[in-house]
């Protein structure tokens, strides 16, 4: 019988530490197979984050660097210009882009680095516990909100791939999920132009957004986070092409 | 059997999203725990396609999936093994 499907050799023969359903594992898959499709593992480096994705450097098998939270922009900036022919690309949550790291991301690509940005967005902090991100959704409860997120209190959801859509220094921004088989192909599709963006040496950053989902802070099954997505996450944040 | 799927049990975590995106209703969710503890997806591989929906999906990776390519499968063939009787 002819082998349709089996681990791709960058993707560490491992088990994770991720919780049941996680979105982080699809990911990191996806990023993966686009890194052994591309032929470029011997010249790729990747930057983890701090959130949950904080061990990604165990389960990629390319050179990973950890970076304090949300400066993996400022560091991939350093990192690109030093090192041109090497590809580039950091790995970031909500927590780590949208909340702490946002100054960073927003001029890395205003300077229009030469970057590849993997925004993994699941509208909660998760390693922390569960509290409100800048991205949760109105409405949606967490530990800091236990009533709903309401907009007199505590603002509106941040949509950062439109604010960087905004700026001519990113060339690329694509939002996808991965709440079905269809849309983790898309997902595969949107992570392959923006790495395939960086070695044919565009000038400037791609981001693509993924939407995740968090079973555990989302309270749900993941089967149940999976179509949460799907019906209220995405009227949010809509899925497709902002930009590029 | 056209396709064939293998769940290494021991590393699935049994979040049962293989099982929901299954167009053939060959996965369940197994009645006993692997050593962590979950309870991990199994399967009967009798009307297997080899559609790798379940590995695509999979945040784990722990399904490797295999195909026949001398079968074409027989449309409208998805007749209930014994283990989904038992989850429904």
């Amino acid at each position: 019988m002819k082998t349709v499907f089996t681990r791709t050799p960058t993707l560490k023969d491992c088990p994770t530490h991720y919780c049941p359903g996680c979105g982080h594992g699809i990911a990191h898959r996806l990023i993966a197979e686009t890194i052994d499709e591309l032929g470029i593992r011997g010249r790729t480096i990747g930057i983890a984050p701090v959130g949950c994705a904080v061990l990604a450097y165990n389960y990629l098998d390319v050179d990973m660097v950890e970076v304090a939270h949300g400066r993996p922009p400022a560091v991939a900036t350093g990192m690109k210009r030093t090192n041109p022919d090497k590809i580039i690309f950091s790995y970031q949550g909500d927590g780590d882009l949208a909340a702490i790291g946002t100054a960073e991301i927003i001029h890395a690509a205003h300077r229009g680095e030469q970057i590849t940005v993997i925004f993994i967005n699941n509208a909660v902090f998760g390693m922390t516990g569960g509290q409100m991100a800048p991205t949760t959704v109105l409405g949606q409860v967490t530990a800091t909100t236990p009533q709903g997120r309401q907009t007199t209190s505590e603002g509106y959801p941040l949509q950062v791939s439109e604010l960087l859509a905004l700026l001519p220094g990113a060339i690329y921004v694509e939002r996808c999920s991965v709440y079905n088989p269809a849309q983790i192909r898309k997902t595969k599709k949107a992570i392959k132009h923006a790495f395939e963006l960086q070695v044919s040496g565009a000038q400037g950053l791609s981001l693509v957004e993924v939407l995740s989902p968090c079973p555990v802070y989302w309270r749900m099954t993941p089967v149940k986070a999976m179509e949460w997505i799907e019906n209220e996450m995405t009227k949010v944040f809509p899925l497709g092409r902002l930009k590029g | 059997m056209a396709g064939k799927i293998v769940i290494d049990t021991e590393r699935c975590k049994g979040c049962g999203l293989c099982v929901v995106v299954c167009p053939k209703n060959c996965i369940v969710i197994s009645r006993h725990s692997n050593k962590n503890g979950y309870f991990p997806a199994q399967v009967t591989n009798a009307d297997c396609t080899g559609c790798a929906m379940c590995a695509i999906i999979c945040p784990d990776v722990v399904i490797e999936v295999y195909r026949d390519e001398n079968i074409v499968p027989i449309e409208g063939s998805s007749k209930k093994t014994e283990l989904t009787k038992e989850r429904a």
